[in-house]
Order: C-alpha cells, then structure tokens, then sequence
C-alpha cells in the first residue's frame, strides 16, 4: 500500500469507466485469458474500446443478464478470466442466483462491475439504484466487494483482481468522480486507508461519500472536532483491525455509505463493534428507502447524504458517548 | 452411419447397469430423485459408453468431452455411469447424500472426480455450458460440451435466453439433450406449463433439432452424429423418455421426480433390471 491524498473536493478528468476499460485492456495485453462479458450496456459502462481492441475476447449477450453471469463462469471453467458488466441493480438484484450458484459456489474466478451505485444511477430513478447491492452481494460466502474511490484506485484494484482468483463485486460510478487520491498511489485490499487523523469519532466512508466525509471533517475541524476519516473501500471481507482500532481510540464511529443503511458498509461496522469493540454507532445512508428521480446532488440531500448531514451524525455520536454503552 | 448390433446390446445392457447402480445409491439412503435419474440411462449409456473422450484417471484432462447435468438433482444418475467409467470405487456410490460425502444430490464441480459443472438451481446449466463451449473455442479446442436439460426445467427463462444467445453465436461444439420424461415435480408437464412441440420450439430459434426415443441407444447414437455434423448452427436433442422408466416401483407412480423408498423397493427393483441384464446377455451369447 503506498497513498498519497490528493484531493481539493474536485471532480477527476478522467470517468471512472474509462479509467477501468483502459485498466482491463492494458490487462488484456499482458493476458490472453482476459475477455468481457456484457449485457447490452456497453456503451453506459464504458466496454466499447475493450470489444474495438479484442473483439475476438468481447461477448456481448444482449439483454440477458442471467445468462450473461453463467457464460461467465463457463468461460471461468475452462481457465480464461471473465470481467462481467452491467448496471449493479442487474449485477446483484438481477442475478442473486445465478452469482450465488454457478460463480461462487461453483468456486469460479468471475469479477463482476456493477455500474451507476446508489443515488449515481440519478435520472434513471429507483428501478436503476442499487441500494442494496453491498447487502446482497455480502451475503454470498468468499465474495470479495470493492467499491473504488476514484480513477486512480480504480486501476489499481482493477489491475489487482485481475490476478486473484475468485468471485469479485465492484461497485463503481460509471461518470467522473471527485478525485481523492494522487496518482501512482497503490492499495491493499482488505485494508481501509486513513485518509485523516482523528481524537473524538471516526468517519468510516466507501465511494462517493468519501469526500463528503472529508468535507465533513473540515467542518468539524473548524468547530474544534477532531474526527478521523476512514475509507473502508473493501466492504468484505472488512478492515476489522480498523474498525476496533477506530472504536477503541476514538470512541465513537459513524458509517457513511451510499446504499440503504441495512445490510451494507453500516451494518458491516456494526457486526465488528458488537463482537469486539463496543462504540456508539450512527449510519449515514439511505433511511431503508426506495430510490427516486434526480440529480445526484438533489438525491444527496434528498437521503441525508451531504457533508452537513454527516457532520451532524459525528455531533450525536459523540453525544452518545458514555451514555449507552453497558 | 450404423451401430454395430453388438455395441447396441451392450450399450442396453449398460443403460440397466447404470440404473443399478443408482438404485444402490438411493437404497443406502433411502430416498432420492429417482424418476429423472432413471429416464437418462440409455443417455448416459450412449455418453460413456461410446461417445465422450474421457480419461477417468485424469479428470481434468485438457482433452476431455465436457458434460454438463443442468438437470443437476439427477446427479445420482450420472454417478452411477461415473462409478461404472471408473472415476471414483463403486463402492463410494454408497455415500449419496451422507455427511461429508463427495456424491450429493445435485452436481457439484468440488466434490466428485467427473463433474465439469456445479448445478440445481433449474436453468443456469445451458449458460455455464455455453460459456465452457466459447472458452473452448477462443482457445481453438476441439472439446465437445454436452448438455442435458429437463422438459420442466425449459418452464425456466434462462433456457430461452440461452437458446437465443446460441443460434446468435453459432454454437456447435455443445450437443443439447433435453430429457422429456412429461413429468415435473407436481405432475405432468402438459397440465402445469404445456411446452408442445419441444423441438420445433428450438428450431424456431435456429437450432438444428431432432426428436428421438430417449430409450434407444441406437437412435441416440445416430442422432448424436447427425448433429455433429451440423456446422454453425446449435443441435437440441428431444429424448423422448419416461420419468422412472424401468424402475419398476417408480415408473407407475404417478409422482415420482423424489421418492421415499425402502431396501425391499429398490433389491426387487434391481433384481429386475439384473434378469432384464441376463436377458439381453442371452441374447447375446445365442447370436
């Protein structure tokens, strides 16, 4: 792991799923046994230049997501290494079991990416936002689930899993995000990043909120709360060390993930710290919510997502402190 | 293209075996999906028996025939043959289904030597073949990859997405057997979700197809090779069978896809199928 932060609350050039196609063909490259699988959305996930570059090792099945998955891992089975893409609802909700038996318990190597996560899936509205992508996909025995910060994480996680073998659940935004980390930096999966030092409450952050968590550390910052940020980017398997180290020496954590709070990054935390390290707890996130219409920064506010809303959230955690903990 | 007589003899004689061997299965258990295991035997004979390159000491060998059960709660069915080809001790066919056996009751591609593919959730079969069929492709393998479907289990959307998907890639290296014993869980096909015309159905989509008696291993065999010889285009292979058939406590019964049986069923039940063995050897010896 070698980070450097880089961010300014700024959005990136470079679109996250250009910054994966480029990733996956520069693989391609090194790797015969690299191909795509996709589901009629190649054009929305950015897969177009990978099909232009290999067409031979680019399967396109239409609108079929269930068979889609299961080529997949046939073509697992027979020793290539299948990248499968569609929108996340389809890539979880869709396709539970097929993921569930003919890639992970069939112990197949598929990576599977998930595209417009949580309130990114904007004007196509709450059929098309995975908010309950983390909690399905987290249920699945040996399911790895990243959700990339920025481009420059993106790569390099893309070009990690690459050569892990298993079933793997990215959960990216297709668009431009705000950047976060300099270039060249690396990451361990498995591991959150520290992205901010902190004394009275934690931040524990995945994907677009990261840098809302960031802002919100700077608001707090400038009322005298010291808060640490974390971005917990693997959501499984979990950083449980930081998660304990987080409750032990700030004592009070909040959650902040672009999903519904049941079943994702918040009630992941929430497993650690009841088994190990209580802390009192409070998750940022859609309130068990449909998804609806919007620009994304409407959707923001709309499911209390905002930097305002998480530095509230740290306010009342660390009002719990003492209070309810036996 | 014909098979010799002495092969077709064996190959019955084969067929009877492996519902023997099947019938010691699910007597040591004492229950299991008798009906669908018993209507792939002739299938499974001609399979093992005559078409698949497979090497039981190695398999995962690089050169081998695939087959995929997508049907995969016959599994007893197909241990039975993998038993017989020598891929694991007769003996361990006693395990179905025990505690920490490597024969449980629907396909798993983890646990017993023979099994290319993990199946039982009714539909995923014909996509993970079809992708086991292009990855042999894009590699420029010369591995056929065989498929067997249920009739009931064509109610499921997955089939059809897997048809479609293919006739549009022209996919010939995978042979499709669909076992249309009529019957699924709750009763007859036609009285839960009528699929008439099976065959002309796949055709419609582009597939080469043909209808044959799922009992004759000759019709299989020959239907086998006709359809390797279709070039750029899938083949569908519509056995027509019976859930159950010659097992003679199940093929009468009315519901029989998962039965409950007793030792005395399934030794008079095999006792059976070993005089019908006898028989055709007889008939053998005297030609």
């Amino acid at each position: 792991m070698s980070i450097m932060v880089s961010n300014n609350h700024t959005k990136e050039e470079i679109a996250m799923r250009d910054a994966y196609c480029q990733t996956l063909i520069e693989l391609a490259k090194e790797d015969p046994r690299i191909v795509a699988v996709d589901a009629d959305v190649m054009n929305s996930m950015g897969t177009v230049p990978f099909q232009k570059a290999f067409p031979e090792r680019s399967i396109n099945c239409g609108i079929q997501e269930a068979n889609m998955i299961g080529v997949a891992a046939g073509l697992s089975a027979t020793g290539l290494i299948p990248f499968a893409h569609t929108f996340g609802v389809f890539a979880t909700r869709r396709v539970f079991d097929q993921v569930f038996v003919s890639c992970s318990y069939a112990k197949l190597n598929v990576k599977i990416v998930g595209g417009d996560p949580g309130i990114t899936a904007a004007f196509n509205g709450g059929t098309h936002m995975p908010l309950e992508d983390m909690g399905i996909m987290r249920s699945i025995p040996e399911m790895t689930i990243i959700e990339p910060t920025d481009a420059v994480m993106m790569k390099d996680i893309t070009r990690k899993i690459a050569s892990m073998y298993g079933v793997f659940y990215i959960r990216s935004a297709r668009k431009n995000v705000v950047k976060v980390y300099g270039e060249g930096s690396t990451f361990e999966i498995g591991k959150a990043v520290f992205l901010r030092e902190g004394t009275e409450a934690t931040i524990i952050a995945s994907g677009i909120l990261v840098d809302e968590s960031l802002k919100a550390a700077e608001i707090l910052a400038a009322q005298g709360i010291s808060v640490r940020v974390l971005n917990m980017f693997t959501i499984k398997p979990i950083d449980k060390e930081a998660i304990i180290r987080a409750a032990k020496e700030t004592g009070a954590i909040v959650t902040a993930e672009n999903h519904n709070i049941v079943n994702g990054l918040g009630s992941a935390v929430a497993e650690v710290l009841v088994e190990n390290a209580l802390a009192p707890l409070e998750r940022i996130g859609s309130q068990d919510l449909f998804g609806e219409v919007g620009p994304e920064e409407y959707l923001k506010e709309r499911f209390q997502m905002t930097a305002v809303d998480i530095a509230e959230k740290v306010k009342k955690v660390i009002a719990r402190k003492g209070s309810d903990i036996p | 293209m014909v098979m010799d007589e002495q092969k077709i003899k064996e190959l019955k004689i084969l067929a009877q075996r492996i519902r023997i061997y099947a019938l010691h299965e699910f007597k040591s258990i004492g229950f299991g999906h008798i009906g669908g295991s018993m209507s792939i035997a002739e299938l499974l004979a001609v399979l093992y028996g005559s078409n698949m390159k497979f090497n039981p000491r190695k398999p995962d060998w690089d050169g081998r025939d695939w087959l995929v059960l997508s049907k995969g709660h016959s599994g007893p069915g197909l241990y039975a043959a993998l038993a017989w080809a020598g891929f694991f001790p007769l003996e361990e066919l006693k395990t179905l289904n025990q505690p920490k056996t490597r024969l449980p009751s629907h396909c798993d591609r983890n646990l017993t030597p023979g099994i290319d593919m993990t199946t039982g959730s009714l539909g995923q079969g014909i996509s993970t073949a079809l992708g086991i069929a292009l990855g042999h492709r894009m590699q420029r393998k010369e591995n056929y990859v065989y498929l067997i479907l249920g009739d009931g289990e064509c109610n499921e959307g997955q089939i059809w997405e897997g048809v479609q998907f293919a006739a549009h890639w022209k996919i010939d290296n995978m042979i499709t057997f669909v076992d249309a014993n009529k019957k699924q869980l709750d009763g007859y096909t036609k009285d839960i979700n009528d699929l008439t015309g099976l065959a002309d159905k796949f055709a419609c989509f582009g597939w080469y197809s043909q209808n044959v008696d799922g009992h004759d291993v000759e019709q299989i065999f020959l239907a086998i090779a006709k359809a390797k010889m279709e070039k750029g285009r899938p083949s569908v292979i519509v056995l027509n069978t019976v859930k159950g058939k010659d097992c003679c406590f199940a093929e009468s019964i009315f519901l029989n896809h998962h039965m409950v049986i007793s030792p005395e069923m399934a030794d008079e039940a095999i006792k059976k199928l070993e005089e019908a063995i006898t028989a055709c050897e007889c008939q053998i010896r005297n030609e």
